[in-house]
């Protein structure tokens, strides 16, 4: 389990990988599914699949439920709203506001 | 059976008491569920309903199970739109675990229907919500004051 402070470390370094964001996009596009389902779409050995999930459960990107005898894996979009919070909203603000600015600036010029 | 789930998983450095007060407190909801607000007696049998700010009733069911300050599992049917409620009622189960110094909170959304739109429509919602629930146990303040800012 994640220990709060790493959080944040452990989201962007599962982030960066290729594969890992390949089975972000496989669970995006069809949610709960098996190790095996998974390892049908991905171009490695299971245990390469199985060392990715067990990254992005760490970072809290996926996680799982036991149905029977099958662990079935979800997308968990949570740490990546809050990345857009932390990361894209914060910084958006001051993007939009430089626009409004200039167009009022332009608009005064031309009128 | 087919069924449409999504799972939602939070850690937020709180106690399990705290977290529970901010799910079935109808002041505390206002806050961070922008400006909605659940209203319900929060014990098993009890009539729950999801309110706008405007007073519509969006959603309503009622409690199936209040284990405080562990496990509620709310009975779901969307209100508001025909297509939506014709799919029945949907399950909501909130699983409130402490983990070190934080609560593992997990939501299970769940309808008996494969590719249900009342699941898809709520996964928009649900990490929003979630995060500005979060920062404001944590921080004292909201991330996001408006679900679909402009």
């Amino acid at each position: 389990m994640p220990a709060p402070r790493r959080d944040t470390d452990l989201l962007f370094k599962a982030l960066a990988d290729p594969g890992r964001r390949r089975l972000l996009d496989l669970l995006h596009a069809h949610d709960g599914r098996t190790l095996g389902e998974l390892c049908e779409h991905m171009a490695m050995t299971r245990q390469g699949v199985t060392q990715h999930l067990d990254v992005l459960e760490a970072a809290n990107l996926v996680a799982t439920q036991r149905r029977g005898r099958e662990k079935l894996h979800f997308l968990n979009p949570v740490p990546l709203q809050e990345i857009y919070d932390r990361w894209l909203a914060k910084f958006e603000r001051p993007r939009l506001r430089a626009l409004a600015n200039l167009k009022r600036r332009l608009e005064k010029t031309d009128g | 059976m087919a069924r449409s789930t999504f799972l939602y998983v939070t850690y937020i450095r709180t106690t399990p008491e705290k977290l529970w007060s901010a799910l079935t407190d109808m002041e505390f909801h206002k806050q961070y569920w922008f400006g909605m607000r659940c209203e319900s007696g929060w014990t098993a049998g009890s009539p729950w309903k999801l309110v706008s700010s405007a007073g519509e009733i969006l959603d309503s069911g009622e409690i199936v199970e209040a284990e405080p300050p562990r496990r509620l599992v709310i009975r779901w049917q969307h209100q508001s739109k025909p297509e939506l409620k014709a799919e029945g009622a949907s399950l909501c189960t909130m699983e409130l675990e402490p983990n070190g110094s934080a609560v593992k909170l997990t939501i299970t959304h769940t309808l008996e229907r494969e590719g249900s739109k009342l699941i898809e429509a709520v996964s928009g919602g649900w990490p929003k919500v979630l995060s500005n629930l979060k920062s404001l146990l944590e921080s004292g303040s909201i991330a996001l004051q408006e679900a679909y800012p402009a």
